[in-house]
């Protein structure tokens, strides 16, 4: 497609190198963007649960799950939208050790996440293994606020960050990809920000 | 309350064609016109025609020689038409790369590239009664809604709140206005409002949430958080609210 006229981007520094095509550098904004109200989840009662494919289904409780291995994230988030924020720290549990808890078993392709609020989302599961997804309950030093998605939510860095279910529940493992909320509504299934995997067809 | 994905009460509420892939076209800038010193409306016409659902959003992508492009998404203000053109607002932002480029250099007759229509959740067809609760430049989406229900001969099915800083901050002021619509304001009020100023508070939804009513919620993340918890402090259930919200936390 063609120049837009007169149009030259505001910034002609270096592009950092971090940033996926089509994104911009948020700094030290962090914008919200969610389809329903924010809830306020009470920690006595919250739950966080690995259900389908896997041998032994597990339930957490917010005790339960502060007691396993913490692990970390520090790096980029990329929003659909086309902002990111750049060298986050993000504190939780990897999913890798909530699945061999569970115990997969070996016709699982793929997770759906769900949400307290019921927002859902899918990813292969080879997206969610391998050191690449958390629950995250700690941002920068920080719990995690409400309107981020706390007390805890998915953290799927790699892709983009509607994957990473805000007030996640859990994750059912399943044999068959299967759209969640926004993927029936147009957006993508894997969404890799560095192949522009914004809207079905790309 | 714990739910399974089974449960998702949005499941069969997808309108047939939603995952439709939306091609990049090439929109030519036909009109536009001053709304609030700091927004302005785009009518675009439109090579490929589609026709929008009220409430969705397209996104605007501007390109440099050097092949850089920044793009961002725009709510669709018009209603549903029969397709060939489309009308963004646009709100200037002070850090805004695409909108401020839009406001200050773009005039009738440049090409802006588009895609769209995108989004399948903030929508409404216009056949349920909806509560339209907007805060700034978040009446953009509900003022598709408010149209397309005059449209059709039914503002009966329409309800629209929108709470703005002062007079002079309404956008749509000479159209938006009306016995089905409701203007707050938060700062500075007409000298004759007998509502004392100030942000948006319970009975100024207080009667409007019965029947079935869906609400939509569209603003910056406080005003989206105060409306919301408004409502459900009013008994609308949470996951009845359909929310969109923009701006940042720091």
């Amino acid at each position: 497609m063609g120049v837009t006229r007169g149009f030259l981007g505001r910034s002609r520094a270096p592009r950092d190198p971090r940033l996926p095509p089509g994104q911009y550098d948020a700094g030290t904004q962090w914008p919200v963007l969610t389809a329903e109200p924010t809830p306020a989840l009470d920690l006595d009662t919250w739950s966080f649960r690995v259900t389908g494919s896997v041998d032994r289904e597990q339930t957490w409780s917010w005790d339960e799950i502060h007691r396993l291995a913490p692990s970390t994230y520090e790096g980029d988030i990329h929003c659909v939208t086309t902002w990111s924020k750049l060298g986050m720290h993000f504190a939780g549990v990897s999913i890798d050790t909530l699945l061999d808890l569970a115990g997969v078993r070996p016709e699982a392709t793929h997770v759906l996440a769900w949400s307290h609020t019921q927002y859902t989302t899918n990813l292969p599961l080879a997206d969610v293994t391998g050191g690449q997804a958390w629950l995250a309950w700690e941002v920068d030093g920080q719990p995690l606020l409400r309107e981020h998605g706390g007390p805890a939510r998915l953290l799927v860095p790699h892709l983009y960050f509607w994957k990473s279910a805000k007030w996640v529940a859990g994750l059912q493992l399943l044999d068959h990809d299967e759209p969640g909320f926004w993927e029936v509504r147009g957006y993508h299934d894997r969404g890799d920000p560095w192949l522009e995997q914004r809207y079905q067809g790309d | 309350m714990d739910v399974g994905p089974d449960d998702d009460p949005a499941g069969g509420r997808v309108e047939p064609g939603a995952n439709r892939p939306t091609a990049w076209q090439t929109a030519t800038v036909v009109g536009l016109h001053d709304e609030t010193p700091s927004a302005r409306t785009f009518r675009l016409s439109l090579p490929s025609p589609f026709i929008h659902r009220a409430g969705q959003h397209v996104v605007v992508r501007l390109r440099a020689p050097d092949g850089y492009t920044a793009s961002r998404s725009y709510s669709v203000a018009s209603a549903p038409g029969d397709g060939s053109e489309i009308e963004l607002t646009v709100e200037r932002l002070a850090e805004g790369e695409v909108s401020s480029f839009l406001h200050e250099e773009v005039v009738v007759g440049d090409a802006l590239e588009v895609r769209g229509p995108i989004g399948g959740w903030f929508v409404w067809d216009g056949r349920s009664p909806a509560l339209l609760v907007g805060g700034g430049s978040g009446v953009v989406p509900l003022m598709a809604m408010l149209r397309l229900a005059r449209a059709q001969g039914r503002v009966d099915q329409v309800r629209m709140v929108v709470s703005v800083r002062d007079p002079g901050a309404l956008y749509y002021a000479d159209e938006l206005p009306g016995p089905e619509t409701t203007v707050l304001y938060s700062r500075h009020g007409p000298p004759d409002d007998p509502r004392p100023v100030g942000r948006i508070r319970s009975e100024d939804l207080a009667g409007l949430t019965r029947g079935g009513v869906t609400p939509y919620v569209c603003g910056s993340s406080g005003f989206a958080d105060a409306a919301t918890d408004l409502l459900v402090g009013l008994g609308v259930a949470p996951d009845h609210i359909r929310v969109e919200r923009f701006g940042p936390t720091q």
